[in-house]
Formats: structure tokens, sequence, C-alpha cells
């Protein structure tokens, strides 16, 4: 039981941080911001790679797994690479500010 | 070795993610902060790549490798403009992977009642009604399904006992073990629940809701961290549940609405009441020679863009207009509501594509003060977000909602493809003032003939 109430003060403390990180935010980058917290969220990759690369996993375990890891990866490349790409564009203009 | 090094890797990509929202709260830092989430996902995937107990290699690349061959495409081929569907799309696979890891977990048998049982069932109906119900989102902003919200009566009645019923199951899988039918019939109900939840909500709250589900699907992966024991999961979860959920928050507060009312769809029944009221009324329209010399003629000029701006791709015409404008001494300024298009910073990101500079993007409260001061307010796809009736009328279900005072402008004008009411579903007192010039047409097309014009005037 112990581990668990470890795990549930480093969530609390965890959430405390995001919500005191993203009370900052500048409307400005929402977006960006929602689609960055859209690639984090994919680490659920982690647990698709621990389950699909089992030794003694069953078939259903082994086709579940995969699937999860084709959808997370897929999560992955794409919220890093959208927010990427809002990005780019707003660093286009950077010099023009100066 | 190897045992030690492992932790750390963990402990790395957790600090990855945790600066990668904080340096994403700047401007001048984002991009640092997506590059130190892309090494904190790396770091992630090697650590573990990397453990032990990782024996099959094989299906866990191809896995890797055909998602990030369908992902790569998806984002850079899908326009700017279709941006808020292509989140919500890339959220749908990812709750359904925390789904499908918290039903393969469930059928190894191995997680023991209690607490991991609970967060296996939290995880598992977290993950599957964010699937469905990021699909339904895509669906409605993608337009594939009518935007207005959908709604029949008791739906509320039907959606709540749905997730209770889900939710009483899922206590009996957590207290004992469960009949043979029991998951099935709880993950049956979660995606639909899913789905009963996003239905009734118009596509003007679409990206608040979106936010939540963000949220939803940081909890899953949380969720599913305390099923493994991993906190690098934990971590990033919560990271991930708080700013969705304070994200949607901060997007309810500029709609001044409230949470219940967006999840409950009170919104789109008062609509429904108010919408066949309003017969045909006369309005004045230009043609863009008409508009052209208007605009010719002021000093200052205050440009609302809106939805129908994405839409029509307008964001590089408008930019030519800028420029002509701007080259006749005239003051060009742009307002952006903080829920103009259909996310926060969507009209950001479409003029800054088309590198309308920085300090011209004026928010909500610093440039509302200055409408009475100008000689023409041009409205290019905005509706909503300029309805005089959210600041009079107390009976319109958008009383209350702050609003750019577009209709304080000496000229207002409105490009608009037709007189057909927003997403809200009302009609637009501003469009029937005396002041008021309706320009019909698209977005982009119209602006180019304005711009013609002013061109052939010189």
């Amino acid at each position: 039981m112990q581990s668990y109430e470890f795990g549930l003060y480093v969530f609390m403390l965890a959430a405390f941080l995001g919500f005191e990180l993203v009370k900052r935010v500048s409307p400005l980058l929402h977006t960006p911001l929602m689609s960055l917290s859209n690639a984090i969220s994919a680490i659920a990759v982690v647990g698709a790679i621990l389950i699909t690369s089992e030794k003694d996993a069953t078939t259903l375990t082994r086709v579940l797994g995969f699937i999860a890891v084709v959808c997370a990866s897929l999560n992955v490349v794409a919220g890093y690479l959208i927010t990427d790409r809002m990005l780019r564009m707003f660093r286009k203009r950077e010099p023009e500010k100066k | 070795m190897i045992e030690n090094v492992l932790p750390a890797i963990y402990l790395l990509a957790s600090a990855g993610f945790i600066l990668a929202v904080k340096w994403m709260s700047h401007p001048a830092t984002a991009r640092r902060g997506v590059i130190i989430g892309e090494i904190g996902m790396l770091l992630a995937v090697i650590g573990t790549l990397l453990q032990p107990e990782v024996a099959e290699y094989r299906w866990v690349l191809v896995g890797i490798a055909i998602g990030s061959a369908i992902g790569a495409p998806l984002a850079y081929l899908m326009p700017m403009t279709a941006v808020p569907q292509l989140i919500a799309l890339s959220h749908a696979f990812g709750a359904l992977a925390s789904a499908l890891i918290g039903t393969a977990e469930f059928y190894k048998g191995v997680i023991p009642l209690g607490f991991p049982m609970g967060a296996l069932v939290l995880e598992t109906l977290l993950g599957f009604l964010t699937t469905t119900a990021s699909i339904i989102a895509f669906a409605k902003l993608q337009e594939l399904m009518p935007t207005r919200p959908l709604t029949f009566k008791g739906q509320n009645v039907v959606s709540l006992s749905m997730l209770t019923a889900a939710v009483v199951i899922g206590g009996w899988m957590v207290a004992a073990p469960a009949p043979v039918w029991a998951f099935p019939v709880f993950v049956g109900l979660a995606l639909l629940f899913g789905i009963m939840l996003v239905m009734p909500i118009g596509g003007a709250d679409m990206p608040t809701v979106i936010a939540l589900l963000n949220s939803y699907a940081g909890v899953a992966a949380a969720a599913m961290g305390f099923v493994l024991n991993n906190r690098l999961l934990i971590i990033a979860g919560a990271l991930n549940g708080s700013a969705g959920l304070i994200l949607s928050i901060i997007m309810c507060k500029a709609m001044n609405r409230s949470f219940t009312n967006v999840l409950f769809g009170a919104f789109g029944q008062l609509t429904a009441a108010v919408a066949g009221t309003t017969a045909q009324r006369p309005v004045r329209s230009a043609t863009p020679d008409e508009a052209a010399s208007i605009l010719d003629s002021a000093r200052t000029v205050i440009v609302i863009p809106g939805y129908g701006m994405a839409v029509a791709q307008a964001q590089h015409k408008i930019r030519e207009l800028y420029d002509a404008l701007t080259k006749r001494g005239i003051e060009v300024k742009f307002a952006i509501h903080p829920v103009a298009g259909r996310m926060p910073g969507h009209m950001n990101v479409l003029l800054a594509e088309a590198d309308i500079p920085y300090d011209k993007l004026l928010e909500m409260d610093e440039i509302n003060g200055d409408f009475p001061n100008t000689d023409v307010a041009l409205v290019i796809g905005a509706n909503d977000v300029v309805n005089p009736l959210a600041r009079t009328d107390k009976t319109s279900p958008i009383y209350g909602t702050p609003i750019l005072d577009a209709d304080r402008a000496r000229t207002v004008m409105v490009i608009k493809r037709s007189m057909s009411p927003g997403f809200a579903g009302i009609d637009n007192e501003l469009y029937y003032m005396n002041n008021t010039l309706m320009l019909f047409g698209d977005a982009k097309n119209f602006v180019a003939g304005i711009v013609k014009e002013l061109a052939g005037s010189h």
C-alpha cells in the first residue's frame, strides 16, 4: 500500500504544478499548449510498450497492446508535429517585432 | 548497472515534460518547450525499451513505425484551419491506447482487487469515453455531422443513468470478482456515455470540450501509472490532467459560461426557442468598390476576424488589405476575441501564418475602448463574438458573454456568406443597425475584391 500512497503524493504535487504553470500561459499560446498537452498525454505509449513486449503475453494482450502502441505513437508524432508547425509560424515573425 | 540508469532516464523524462509546459507559457521560449517535450518523450520510450522485462521488441517497433507513418502525414497535410479537429482526432487515438492497455491488463487477470483495480477501472472508463467523445468532437468540427447541439427529451437523465450504471459495475469489479459479462458491459457503457457527452454540445463550445477531454486523457494516463506502478506516467498524466482542466476553465471564463452549462446542453435548448422569433428584416448591403471607398476614407480601421476567415482561408488576402491600407497611412488593428474561431489563439495562428505583425493583434480588453474612436470596424466571418444582444438582451442565451464592441464604431462592415446565424444559432442585432453594411460573399473573394479596388483607385 505504501507505494500507492507515495504515488498519490506524486500525483498531487504534479497536478498542482500543472495548475501553476498553465495559469500564466498567454492566450496567444492556448492552442499550441492544448496540442502540446495532447502530445504529452500520449505518454500512454510507455504502458503500451510494456504490455506488448511481455515474454509470456497471451494473443489477446499482445493484439490489444499492439493496437495501443500504434495509436499512442500516432498521438505522439501527430501531437508534437502539430505543435511544432504552429509555433514555427509564431517564430517567423519575431525579428520584425524587435 | 542498467537498473541504476533506468530511474534516472525516467526522472529526466519527467523533468522534460515539466519544462515543456513551463516554457510553453511564453512565446519566446515556446519552441524550446516543444523540443524539450520531444526529448522527454524520446527518453520515456528509450527508458521503457531498456526495461529488463521488455522481451519482445518486434511488435513494439512495428507498432511505433506504423503509428508514426500515419501520424506524420496527418500532422503535415491537414490545413492549419483544421488544427482543432486534428487535435481532437489525435486525442481519440491516445485515449484509445490508454483504454486498450487497461483492457489488456484486466484480461491478464493479475490486478488485485481494491486500489489497483480501482485505478484500472478509472483508466478504462476515462479512456473509452474520451475516445468516442473525441471522435464526435472531430466529426462536429470537421462538419461530418451537424454542429448544432443534438438533444432529445430526457437526455440528461439517460446520460447520467449510463454513467451511474458504469460506475456501479466498476465499483463491483473493484470490490469483488465480477462475472464475465461485467467488463464488456462496462466498456460499452463508457463508449456510449462518451457519445452522449458531446452530442448535445454545440460547435462553439467544442474548444472547451477538447481541453476537458485532454484533462481526462491525462487522468487516464496517471491511473495507468498507478496500475503499472510507474511514476513517470503519474507525473505526466497529472500535469496533463490539471493543465487541461485549467485551460477549459480559462476558456469558459472567456465565454462567461459555467462548466455545467456547457456540459449539459442548456444552451442548445434555449437557443431553439429564440431562433424562431426573428422574421426577415431589412439590411443594407454594399459591393466591394463601395467597401473599398469607405475604407479608403477612414483613418482608423479595426478588423475582427472569426471562423469564417479560417474557413475561407482569407488570411493572406487580409494581409494584402492590411498592406494596402497601411500604405495609405490608415491605422489598421486586429481585435481578437478569446473564443474567435474554434479554439483560443486560432485567429492568432492564422494571422501569424499570413505574417501580420504581432503587435497589431489586440485582445478584447485592450481594444474594446478604442471602438468609439474607430471609423470602420470590419468584421470578417465573425458572428456571435460581436453580437450586441450579449450586452442588452437579458433573455438571449448569450447574455453576459463578453463581446467585442464593434457596434460602437462609426461604420460597421460585415463580410458574411449569408444571413444565417452563427454557432450559437441566434440572430445578430449588429446586422440590422443603421451604420452597418453587409458585404455578402466568401471572405477571401470579397477581401480580394476590395484589395483590387484599392489598387485600381490609385
